[in-house]
């Protein structure tokens, strides 16, 4: 099975270097990009349908087709790195172990928008992904991918290193763009998108570390090739990870359109003597499914068809021995903490929810509880606030209220929560 | 008063980001590397520094979990409680910093040593429970795990980190 994301990745956790990294066919996919030129690239890449990997599954090609390509402005090119969704491991995983495929594909994605500038927006606590990225652009300008006049072209690119001093708003794509101006990550009103009016008023894509590091493949490969990694009709691999109380917990690449069933092999099941009762399939802000829901396809259609949403393609499982109501209320304690509190709905809403659910995981909750919390849901849905933060802060929370509703209810009946 | 050095990587910060203001997170964590955390007066340094208003500048510092506005300890223990851990043992862990340290999170031991603050994912889910000391990540953590880790600390980090 081809792995073209991870396959150089090595076991002992040493970064691929400039030379390992070339002699793999790195950088083959810039230098087949320069020889296309922009328009080229970004039709390989709207052919290649590649869909954004950072939760929302935009069409990368078309997201880039926004930008006023020509207007002979200053545009900017960003790779999100903040990976804070809970449950998430995996652009971690590839900007520790092969730096220079994140570089190579902020490079052509900046080639393909004309951009001159990049950053790299990391989350401080990944410092090890820092300093193999520092290492990394420190080789691509000493060999001449990055700077002026790349590989003799007229194409030149400046990349840098951002290290963010932590917060989960800024992974949001307009909360990031204010922070690397210095500004609280408050999230910004949209329209305009950043592809129009981003970083400091220009045009600015922001793209998900495993995104950006799929465009390389494409450019090298072609996108027929590309298309044909995938199991359905949008193109590539996907990193699919799996935590929880399973024997094997892990991340690994696989045809996108894997089944949720296929994952959990991989992960080995679940650990020994726990039966499966349900999952978040992609991050802390995607809607459970339940544990008879495995032959999903894990791509973006099926997983929404299923009532919930890829996210991040991390999944999160629950186990019979886990109480549901104690799992939601983590989630929601780091929504809460995390809501940057800038419209009403969420910054009141989210502590309210943890505090019903607080009352029912402690026994001292009443029916009631259960209703209001229905109705937070409802009140923090899409439209309601000023971000997509809260209706993802409440996904798990009101499927987990249909899903294990029982659950709930014993914990008002017995008066305690029947895990304890 | 900003140090010789630290009024150093402060230019050097704003050269990098490429404008003063964009700087400000980079200036507060390069003034808390010096001193630990950010006081009033060294926040109204930091102003100074970039041209912002205090306020301004109070603005982004409270905004980001990693600027301290108040003292900590010499290490700072980060312990991820969001859903991976927490199904996995977040909260034996946490038991155990408190019986090792008697303090919980938001709180530093006696002898200034160590403060434990809570975390959201540190992406390591797949390794949980996870926790950092100070820069430095260590997976699935265990109460053997974590008596060779706050020894290690303890002791001056020598020798090879206790990482499973
Ligand atoms: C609250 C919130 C947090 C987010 N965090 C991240 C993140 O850490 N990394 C990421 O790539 N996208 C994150 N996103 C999605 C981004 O806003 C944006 O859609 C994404 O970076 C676009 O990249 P893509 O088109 O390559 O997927 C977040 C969105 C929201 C609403
Ligand atoms: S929904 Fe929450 S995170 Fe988004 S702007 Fe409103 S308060 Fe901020
Ligand atoms: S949930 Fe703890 S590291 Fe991700």
């Amino acid at each position: 099975m081809a792995t073209p994301l991870t396959a150089r990745i090595r076991s002992d956790g040493v970064a691929v270097d400039l030379a390992s990294y070339e002699a793999s066919g790195g950088y083959q996919g810039l230098r087949a990009a320069l020889a296309m030129g922009s328009a080229g690239v970004r039709e390989a890449v709207t052919q290649a349908k590649l869909r954004g990997r950072g939760g929302a599954g935009f069409n990368t090609g078309l997201k880039w087709s926004f930008v006023p390509i020509e207007d002979g402005a200053q545009h900017y090119v960003v790779a999100n790195a903040d990976e804070k969704e809970p449950g998430t491991m995996k652009d971690r995983l590839l900007m520790e172990g092969d730096p220079h495929s994140l570089i190579e594909g902020l490079a052509i994605t900046a080639l393909a928008i004309k951009a001159s500038v990049g950053f790299i927006f990391l989350r401080r606590e990944y410092s090890k992904c820092a300093l193999a990225l520092e290492r990394a652009l420190g080789e691509a300008r000493a060999k001449g991918y990055l700077g002026e006049a790349i590989l003799g072209s007229d194409f030149s690119l400046e990349i840098h290193l951002h290290l963010s001093a932590g917060r989960y708003m800024c992974g949001e794509e307009t909360g990031l763009l204010n922070a690397l101006e210095g500004k609280r990550a408050t999230p910004r009103s949209k329209p305009p998108f950043p592809q129009v009016s981003g970083l400091w008023g220009k045009p600015t894509i922001v793209n998900n570390v495993e995104t950006l590091v799929n465009v390389p493949v494409i450019l090298r490969d072609g996108s027929e090739a590309f298309k044909a990694l995938s199991l359905t009709g949008d193109g590539g691999t996907k990193l699919y990870g799996v935590s929880g109380r399973v024997r094997n917990p892990g991340v690994w690449e696989l045809p996108l359109g894997t089944s949720a069933r296929e994952i959990m092999e991989r992960a080995g099941g679940m650990a020994e003597g726990l039966s499966l009762r349900g999952f978040i399939p992609g991050g802390a802000s995607t809607d459970f499914l339940g544990g008879d829901k495995l032959d999903v396809k894990m791509d973006f259609d099926s997983v929404a068809q299923a009532g919930s949403r890829l996210g991040t393609g991390t999944m999160v499982v629950l186990d019979d021995r886990t109480c549901p109501v104690g799992m939601v209320l983590s989630l929601e304690r780091f929504f809460a903490r995390e809501s940057c509190g800038w419209c009403t709905p969420c910054r009141e809403g989210l502590p309210w929810v943890v505090r019903c659910l607080e009352a029912l995981e402690s026994g001292s909750g009443e029916m009631g509880d259960i209703e209001t919390l229905e109705e937070l849901s409802r009140r923090l849905s899409p439209g309601s606030t000023f971000c997509a933060f809260a209706p993802g802060a409440v996904e798990p929370l009101q499927s987990a209220l249909k899903l294990f509703r029982s659950d709930f209810e014993d914990h008002v009946r017995k008066g305690a929560c029947p895990w304890k | 008063m900003l140090s010789a050095s630290e009024r150093e990587r402060i230019e050097r910060a704003i050269a990098v980001a490429g404008d003063r203001r964009s700087a400000v997170s980079e200036v507060l964590m390069v003034v808390q590397e010096a001193r630990g955390w950010v006081s009033d007066q060294s926040l109204a340094d930091v102003a100074e520094a970039l041209a912002m208003s205090a306020d301004e500048v109070e603005g982004v510092a409270t905004f980001f979990e990693l600027v301290f506005r108040r003292s900590v300890g010499k290490h700072v223990i980060l312990v991820c409680d969001s859903v991976s851990c927490w199904i996995t043992g977040y909260e034996a862990l946490l038991g155990q910093l408190r019986s090792r340290l008697g303090i919980g999170p938001g709180e530093t031991t006696a002898d200034g040593m160590f403060t434990i603050l809570p975390a959201g994912c540190l992406g390591a889910c797949d390794k949980a429970p996870a926790m950092m000391v100070d820069e430095e990540l260590f997976v699935g953590v265990g109460s053997e795990e974590l008596d060779r880790i706050l020894k290690w600390v303890r002791d001056g980090r020598h020798g090879d980190a206790p990482h499973r």
